[in-house]
């Protein structure tokens, strides 16, 4: 059985309670820091321990953190971005309704080692109970001492606060996130500056996915050295995965890095295989923001090498073979899934989500959505795809936050390892609305797929 | 050391200030090398990075740190460094981009360019003459809105819009109470103003001239006539709310629009107010100065009204003709 940090507790009744949290050794680590550790040590354990972002770039957290400008007399904020709305991604969404103690835990020990004594928790807009539910444990927290003035009679003063957002998936991205929880339109900001120089309110901020605050709790507790050593590389530590689509045993799961493509599918402990006996045919490794790859670059390198549940390895062969770690938000697609129609499908949501700033993207992903609509629909042109092409590498790169990237990674990657579904869509305007494409030869051995890679 | 940072510009040095941005070192340059700017406006603050179409590529951070820029960056919001080596126009990269940029530009706009107020000073039309593509590849319906009257001096046709915001940063700065902004997001967001009121502030009538396409026009001035049929002049008078210097839209005898003056970047030197720009369409009402400055390769100057001929408009005009003298003594030489 795999190691457990974040989800050790998760099937103890009532851990949502800060009686039962506590219990379970909850707030050892806000103890810990506070009492015998300086900022600067958090700090440093956190750098030790090799944490990457887990919202999707996978930034180390303690670089991000000693970036932080510290002037004086001037706040410092820690903003924790709970708006987890990327498609196929829900691991914030669980470990909130489920262990909110946790994420409060982390914001405390964070919010301590960056200076901040005012910290947000900006959760999306549609997550109405797990704002309930966090509000709730923030005031068990504040009657337990953990919160408000002179925390644990330290001197250290922290208030938290949780703000609802409006429910757009730009407000994901950090400076969008900042200009919303300012009260204004949530646009990105142009970088520089960068949030650790002038964020909120014009304050130097800090901005983490809940799943990085949450794992500063064990980080503390063991200490970074020993989180340094679970994972493989630069990957170290443990990372929820939101599994989903045709698997037997769906779910969110807190794996190891490292662990290999093919066990994390196949073995009981963990997803159990594909549902219904039928067989793999794509995956999508982070989120519906990374490349999507054939079932043979899946779970083998292009070298055949087994391929891992890590930053490094989910990234190898850049994006002509790898995909990327992202948010963790694991999809597989079994053979009678239609490749086409979930690009567009994926393609669709990031037309509704452009916030509208910058030209190519706000045009961009209009476009692309209409041309995948038409080819899914039967009324496509073999010139489609090449325009699909040309029109995604005209986003990529060109816009002021990732999301244009993120709108045309999909696209360019689908098109780049299932040419053929989209040319049987062309050819077969009729039949492709009522069958499927098949598996065709996307599982078959690797050689042999790259071969037939143009 | 001097305080003053070097920056190369596709080769060529120039030495500005720290903390200048790219696109106004180019501009010191000037020429061929400045990056087109849709949505940058020097006088409005926090404007640009927008549009897109400014990017450039920046080869050589700087002197401390040489490595490139991974991306390529708008250079109206990238300040230069030391030792920063620039490209624009000699990087096929930029130029392949910036035509994308362009592309994505058109494939929403109605290119209603025969029936458009703007056309022939039009900065997305240079745009599109210099960078788009022939024929367009887009083959859906373009997203619509109805017109919209902003008061009843301005009228906004959001079909043309390309979202620069920069009628967004003058209403909020210029304005002192802002009542526009934008609603929506992504292709369907739209400049509208709150419940369609009004904007009725003495300097609303600016957002007209910052705005870079048709989008905002004149209503005033509506399918009066075609920009290079009429004669711009500057002109001035004492002017108790804003400074009164103006360019006048001659056509005949007529004053059709009154505009604040622009420079060769298209941004206007002094914002003025809507008495200037909306009320005062008489000759009597100004004091000439000379005709304005339109560069050669604008449609406008086509015109030749500032060519040896007198102008027939103002052969019985005293003070324009007395404006217009170096032309006529010119002529007279001839």
């Amino acid at each position: 059985m795999a190691r457990k940090l974040l989800l050790e507790h998760i099937n103890v009744p009532d851990i949502h309670t800060f009686d039962v949290y506590r219990q379970k050794g909850g707030y050892r680590a806000v103890e810990k820091a506070l009492k015998t550790l300086t900022p600067d040590e958090v700090v440093e354990e956190v750098k030790k321990s090799g944490l990457r972002g887990r919202g999707g770039a996978g930034f180390p957290t303690g670089m991000k953190w000693s970036f932080l400008a510290k002037p004086e007399g001037v706040a410092r904020y820690l903003v924790c971005n709970a708006d987890e709305s990327e498609p196929g991604t829900f691991k914030d969404r669980y470990l909130m309704t489920h262990i909110p103690h946790a994420l409060i835990e982390g914001m405390i020990v964070s919010s301590f080692a960056l200076g901040a004594h005012t910290s947000y928790i900006y959760v999306r807009g549609e997550m109405m109970p797990q704002i309930r539910i966090l509000e709730k444990a923030i005031a068990e927290a504040k009657n337990a001492g953990f919160l408000g003035k002179n925390i644990l009679g330290t001197g250290y003063d922290l208030e938290l606060y949780v703000q609802p957002g409006g429910g757009a998936y730009i407000c994901g991205e950090e400076t969008a996130l900042l200009e919303s929880l300012e009260g204004k339109r949530g646009n990105p900001r142009i970088k520089p500056p960068f949030p650790a120089i002038a964020g909120l309110y014009g304050c130097p901020t800090v901005v983490n996915n809940v799943e990085s605050i949450a794992a500063t709790v064990p980080i503390i507790n063991d200490g970074g050295d020993e989180y340094a050593k679970i994972g493989i590389g630069r990957s170290t530590g443990t990372k929820l995965i939101s599994a989903s689509g045709n698997l037997v045993r769906p779910g969110v799961y807190e794996i190891e890095l490292g662990l290999p493509v093919e066990e994390f599918i196949y073995s009981d402990e963990w997803c159990g295989g594909i549902a219904n006996g039928k067989r793999l045919k794509a995956t999508v490794a982070g989120g519906s923001s990374v490349p999507i790859l054939p079932a043979n670059l899946s779970l083998k390198l292009a070298n055949g090498d087994p391929r891992l549940m890590s930053y490094e390895s989910l990234s190898e062969g850049g994006f002509a073979t790898g995909s990327m770690m992202g948010s963790g938000g694991f999809i597989a697609f079994d053979e009678d899934q239609c490749i086409v129609r979930n690009t567009w499908n994926f393609s669709r949501f990031y037309h509704h989500e452009s916030c509208g700033q910058c030209s190519p993207c706000r045009e961009g992903t209009g476009w692309m959505e209409k041309v995948l609509h038409r080819l899914e629909f039967g009324h496509g042109k073999m010139s489609d795809i090449d325009l699909l092409v040309d029109v995604s590498k005209k986003i990529e790169g060109n816009t002021i936050c990732p999301l244009g990237d993120a709108a045309a990674w999909p696209v360019a990657s689908a098109i780049r390892h299932f040419r053929d579904e989209f040319e049987w869509h062309v050819n077969e305007p009729v039949k492709s609305l009522d069958t499927n494409y098949g598996l065709a030869n996307y599982a078959e051995p690797i050689a042999k797929a790259v071969s037939t890679e143009n | 050391m001097s305080d003053k940072v070097k920056v190369t510009i596709d080769g060529i040095t120039v030495e500005v200030a720290p903390g200048t941005t790219i696109l106004n070192a180019a501009r010191q340059i000037g020429g061929d090398i400045v990056p087109p700017a849709m949505c940058y406006y020097s006088k409005l603050e926090g404007s640009g990075g927008k549009c897109r179409t400014c990017i450039v590529k920046v080869s050589k951070g700087s002197e401390k740190d040489p490595r490139p820029m991974p991306k390529l960056v708008a250079s109206c919001r990238t300040t230069v460094m030391d030792g920063m080596e620039v490209q624009n126009i000699t990087s096929p990269e930029v130029i392949e981009a910036r035509s994308g940029v362009v592309e994505m530009l058109l494939i929403n706009h109605p290119l209603d360019c025969p029936v458009c107020d703007q056309a022939g000073e039009c900065d997305l039309q240079n745009l599109g003459y210099e960078h788009g593509l022939q024929k367009t590849r887009y083959e859906f319906e373009r997203r619509t809105f109805e017109r919209i009257d902003i008061g009843d001096k301005i009228q906004l046709h959001m079909n043309r819009c390309i979202l620069c915001y920069r009628c967004v940063f003058t209403a909020d700065q210029i304005t002192n109470k802002r009542v526009h902004g934008i609603l929506n997001r992504g292709d369907h967001s739209e400049i509208s103003t709150y419940i369609q009121t009004a904007v009725d502030n003495d300097f609303s009538g600016n957002v007209i001239d910052v705005c870079p396409v048709g989008a905002l026009t004149d209503k005033t001035f509506r399918f009066k006539n075609r920009v290079w049929f009429t004669k711009p002049i500057d002109a001035h008078r004492d002017c108790p709310t804003c400074s009164g210097k103006v360019t006048l839209w001659y056509k005949g005898e007529d004053v059709l629009r009154v505009t604040a003056r622009k420079d060769i970047y298209g941004e206007v030197e002094e914002f003025i107010c809507n008495t200037c720009r909306f009320d005062k369409k008489k000759t009597a009402d100004w004091t000439i100065e000379h005709p304005t400055q339109i560069s050669d390769t604008s449609v406008i100057a086509s015109n030749h009204y500032d060519t040896l001929r007198p102008l027939p408009v103002i052969q019985d005009n005293a003070r324009l003709q007395e404006a217009n003298r170096i032309e006529l003594e010119k002529t007279t030489k001839f």
